[in-house]
């Protein structure tokens, strides 16, 4: 989130979009009914499925599933031609001026650059233009027809209402209600939040979906100020930590880059990754790289990384240069055999995972599984799952048993960015450890295995420093976490304050490329004072704004900012675009406030002054934003299997980027009368994602016992099901026995001049426990990817359904 | 002397996350009973003797055409004269109690001496169930060993969203009252179930058979 859960209550319009945050994330609600009760704000909630959250919203407002960007494009083009933007923010504080570069084009659903053969762009083109400076080229008056905000009013000038609703389903009435109360909030005295989760992101146009909604919060004026942001709900209780501290394949902790294997230096890997402006008023925050990535060095190899040898620079694994490891091709590659040994930790991919059967089949092909649970799951037992012989599966598995959260002292950090200390409530079963203790002990068992017995490159373990333990040499929650804050390896004078060798450092601003630092997250620099005092334990209830900061309760990452790009809430003066809620303003040559995004003087200090969006080289909100795969602005495609055979708004069907998968139990159905309705998968309030902890709990299998998929009436009677009748749900990929659920919380889209079904299930269930509850709705999900990030498109893919 | 105790319920606040019909059996020591999905959210069916507190959906299509979806957290509305108890007391004496201080109405052992099916004919709320094995007579106690020990009961204090509410009860009508004021504004036919009457009280915003045919007596 950039915003952060108690701030929900201070917007006037909340769109739910992408989320079911009801039930998903009920404490969301807590918040979003406030803002009703105490603001009178609306609640929208846009979604396929009429939800426990629709239940609640003053609209509830249907579209077919992965159009969402045909909804958003329908909504910029009509805050554009409407005028209802935030004029000062999008001219200072946007790109909504900048020059685009004059070989940049879009034709019929593509842009400049594409290779159809290699289903990827060459983004050369994707630029703004700079002038003799290097600065980039403006016009503050937006006359130039190639300024970003004029090519964004002609990109989305095709995203008229009609052809909006055509594409989908959504009554133009409805359109109307949505883009007028939403862009309501493009004044100073209003904001409009929108909380998104993975509604959004389980498409093959996730990212661009968000891309979409951030480019209306920037025109609107809602990014940085409180009740507005890009806020997405995060999964379990810990996911944000689990992304922060890097359990992806492209990213090191803190959001660093994975380097390649064409970075063959530090240096050559620090100059591809720290940015550049010339921008003059630009803090380009990122200029610091070398700093974290050196700190995160020298808190992983401790004395051995040296400035003489790059800082072990060389000891990072590195992925080849374009290889994506992400999960889709990790089981891609297990399934060709390429993959010999899996260790998974606290997941269930055999039932969570698209296309499950290829996930199981994958699996067989291990030598060896070492799966880390609470609970025995369909993972950790797949070799004796539906269609397996276990005879014939030679995987080893090894099942450890792993402590629950409550069994385990540790941060958590929550959707808001919040990192909230606890401790151990009950001690773990039998032999089951804390996660962290057990990769302690694993790693110390690899490294004494490399010093005796060498192996090709030792090295990256051996050399590990690996300080992890107390003095008793157990395994410590609260050193690990000090050490991923990091510590001054020598005495370090940083303006008029001498920090001692030993001490924590106080915030990543303090960090250093020389080596005389460590950090293992330089986000997370900061949670400790220099004193080494836990700021994550701290439960004040001051609240000195009155917008629910509480500022002394946990701490939130970066340096206690609980709204990030909160410069952007202040005009240039420093004074609050909205006095009622003022996040930040510059008195008499100071900050007061939320902790600002920088210590500088607001904006109209020419000199020390400097721009909002410190994240970006240019220093300000990309409207046109070139780092993407597919484009820089967010266009229209359907899902890879969709109800329709043409696009409806170009000749483009899919997303021209994404990576098509073709083992032979890769099947996809385009426009195939076989399967003829949408699909829509997801999780329900009584369980978590996969079941493979709640399934066991006798009062929530109680309350959601079975699987059932969630039909409309006239579905139900074209295919002569009823209520609460056993139905066979079916893709190319797979079948599943389910429940009829039939209800008039799903209807018909008309869609074009087609009457379009969609259902929906959900993936809370496995063949393992209880015996009755039926499978996953991931034995028919399809292997396909965001074309950005990998994450499966769960959200949108084509079935059958009959009656058993 | 004090009016006693009262729950609030605002089901315009109510996501049906449940948390309350879980929070009961795990005070309550309630087991979770085998069900089937029957193409419901709602599990299990109804309240009985293993569930005491259970999240009523109902569904249907408003006059404008778009669907509604609301949730009914059932329990005992502990009414301020409960006919369950002049019932029982028909029949064995001590078999219901009611507390003086909270006004919390409680089923005792004795209760299975009691004619289980003209108790429940006798509650306006269909709240009484037997247990089938020791026929002693269940219902919610309003977690009466907490609310004695300055705790909350187990469902309000598990509610995500407030929409549940637990004080004395002088206090809690006025709450209601002010909620049901404002929520008119929106929804002209909002009401407080039945307030004077019982001690259990819902706010609900449309008639309350679409709730449930025993939302109100």
């Amino acid at each position: 989130m950039t915003n952060h859960y108690i701030d929900i209550k201070n917007a006037d319009v909340i769109l739910i979009m992408g989320s079911n945050a009801a039930e998903m994330h009920p404490i969301s609600f807590k918040w979003v009914l406030r803002a009703r009760e105490q603001r009178g704000a609306k609640i929208i909630h846009v979604d396929p499925r009429f939800t426990r959250t629709s239940a609640l919203a003053d609209h509830y407002i249907a579209l077919r599933s992965g159009t969402d960007i045909a909804f958003l494009g329908g909504m910029i083009k009509y805050i554009l031609d409407n005028k209802k933007y935030f004029e000062e923010y999008v001219r200072d504080y946007t790109n909504a001026s900048f020059i685009i570069d004059d070989k940049f084009s879009f034709n019929d659903g593509l842009f400049s650059g594409y290779d159809a053969a290699a289903r990827k762009y060459d983004k050369s083109t994707w630029a703004i233009k700079l002038d003799a400076k290097g600065i980039p080229e403006k016009d503050p008056t937006f006359q130039n027809p190639r300024c970003v905000l004029q090519m964004l009013k002609a990109h989305y000038s095709r995203y008229d209402l009609e052809k909006v609703s055509s594409i989908t389903g959504t009554p133009v009435e409805d359109l109307k209600t949505v883009y007028e109360l939403y862009a309501s909030t493009g004044v100073r005295d209003r904001a409009g939040t929108e909380l998104y989760a993975l509604g959004w992101t389980q498409h093959t146009v996730g990212v661009q979906n968000i891309r979409a909604m951030s480019i209306i919060q920037l025109l609107l004026g809602n990014m940085g100020i409180a009740g507005g942001g890009i806020n997405a709900l995060r999964g379990e209780p810990n996911v944000q930590g689990s992304t922060d501290q890097a359990i992806l394949s492209h990213i090191l902790p803190g959001y660093l880059k994975a380097p390649v294997a064409s970075q063959t230096t530090l240096e050559e890997y620090l100059k591809k990754n720290t940015p550049k402006t010339n921008e003059p008023q630009s803090a380009n925050w990122y200029q610091n790289y070398p700093k974290y990535m050196v700190s995160l060095l020298k808190a992983w190899y401790g004395d051995k990384a040296t400035k003489e040898n790059d800082f072990s620079y060389a000891n990072v694994p590195k992925l080849d240069d374009g290889q994506d490891c992400t999960v889709l091709n990790m089981i891609d590659k297990m399934y060709e055999g390429k993959v010999k040994g899996f260790t998974c930790i606290g997941q269930d991919p055999a039932v969570s995972l698209p296309n499950a059967n290829k996930v199981r089949q994958a699996f067989a092909n291990l030598d060896w599984m070492v799966h880390v649970n609470i609970f025995d799951n369909e993972t950790a037992s797949f070799w004796k799952g539906p269609g397996l012989d276990p005879k014939k599966v030679k995987t080893e598995v090894f099942l450890l048993p792993a402590a629950a959260s409550m069994e385990k002292e540790g941060s958590m950090s929550n959707s808001g960015r919040m990192l909230q200390w606890k401790y151990v409530a009950e001690k773990p079963p039998g032999d089951a450890l804390a996660v962290g203790d057990i990769v302690y002990r694993l790693v110390n068992k690899l490294k004494g295995l490399y010093k005796n017995q060498k192996g090709a490159f030792p090295d990256p373990i051996v050399n590990l420093a690996w300080n992890y333990a107390d003095g008793k040499g157990n395994y410590d929650a609260l050193g690990t976490s000090k050490a991923v804050n990091g510590y001054f390896l020598e005495d370090v004078t940083i303006g008029d304050k001498t920090y001692k060798k030993g001490q924590c450092v106080p915030g990543f601003a303090n960090l250093q490329a020389d080596g005389k630092t460590s950090s293992g997250n330089w986000i997370y620099c900061g949670a400790f004072t220099a004193d080494g005092t836990n700021l994550m334990t701290r439960r004040k209830k001051d609240d000195p704004t009155g917008l629910g900061l509480y500022p002394e309760w946990g701490w939130a990452w970066p340096v206690n900012r609980r709204i990030i790009y909160n410069r952007a809430s202040v005009d240039k003066n420093g004074q609050p675009f909205d006095p009622s809620r003022p996040l930040l303003k510059w008195v008499d040559g100071k900050w007061v406030g939320d902790v600002p995004d920088g210590p500088w003087p607001p904006l109209s200090d020419k000199e020390k002054g400097k721009l909002p969006f410190i994240m970006k080289p240019d220093g300000v909100g990309a409207l046109f934003g070139p780092g993407l795969a597919e484009g820089p602005f967010p266009e229209h495609y359907e899902p890879l299997e969709g109800p329709l055979s043409k696009n409806l708004i170009s000749s483009q069907l899919n997303n021209p980027a994404i990576k098509i998968f073709a083992k032979e139990c890769d099947l996809y159905s385009g426009c195939d009368p076989k399967y003829p309705f949408v699909c829509t998968t997801y999780s329900c309030t009584e369980h978590w994602c996969t079941g493979a902890e709640t399934r066991w709990m006798a009062w929530l299998t109680e309350a959601q016992p079975q699987a059932y998929v969630e039909m409309s009436k006239e579905l139900a009677e074209l295919r002569g099901i009823k209520n609460g009748e056993k139905v066979r749900v079916e893709s190319p990929r797979g079948k599943v026995q389910c429940v009829a659920m039939v209800t008039t919380r799903f209807r018909p889209f008309q869609v074009g001049d087609q009457t379009i079904h969609q259902v929906g299930m959900t993936f809370n269930y496995g063949w393992l426990f209880p015996k009755d509850c039926g499978d996953t709705a991931n034995l028919l999900t399809p292997t396909v990817g965001d074309a950005n990030t990998m994450t499966p498109e769960y959200k949108a893919f084509m079935v059958n359904v009959t009656k058993v | 002397m004090s009016n006693g105790k009262s729950v609030l319920v605002d089901t315009s606040k109510c996501t049906a996350c449940r948390g309350c019909q879980i929070a009961c059996k795990q005070w309550n020591g309630l087991p979770g009973t085998k069900t089937q999905q029957v193409g419901t959210y709602q599990n299990p069916q109804d309240v009985s003797a293993q569930t005491w507190k259970l999240v009523r959906f109902s569904e249907g299509v408003k006059d404008n055409g778009k669907p509604y979806w609301y949730f009914f957290t059932e329990q005992c509305r502990h009414c301020l004269e409960p006919p369950c108890m002049d019932t029982i007391a028909g029949y064995v004496d001590g078999g219901a109690v009611r507390d003086k201080e909270t006004g919390a109405v409680v089923f005792t052992g004795k209760s299975k001496d009691a004619p289980f099916e003209d108790v429940r004919n006798s509650c306006p709320y269909n709240i009484p169930r037997q247990d089938q094995k020791t026929k002693v007579l269940a219902k919610c106690t309003m977690c009466l060993d907490r609310i004695t020990n300055n705790r909350i009961p187990a469902c309000v204090l598990s509610c995500p969203t407030g929409a549940m509410a637990f004080g004395e009860r002088d206090a809690i009508l006025d709450v209601a009252k002010k909620r049901v004021e404002e929520l008119k504004k929106t929804y002209p036919k909002a009401v407080a179930l039945d307030a004077d009457q019982v001690r259990v009280i819902y706010i609900v915003v449309d008639d309350a058979t679409k709730y449930h045919k025993f939302a109100a007596a």
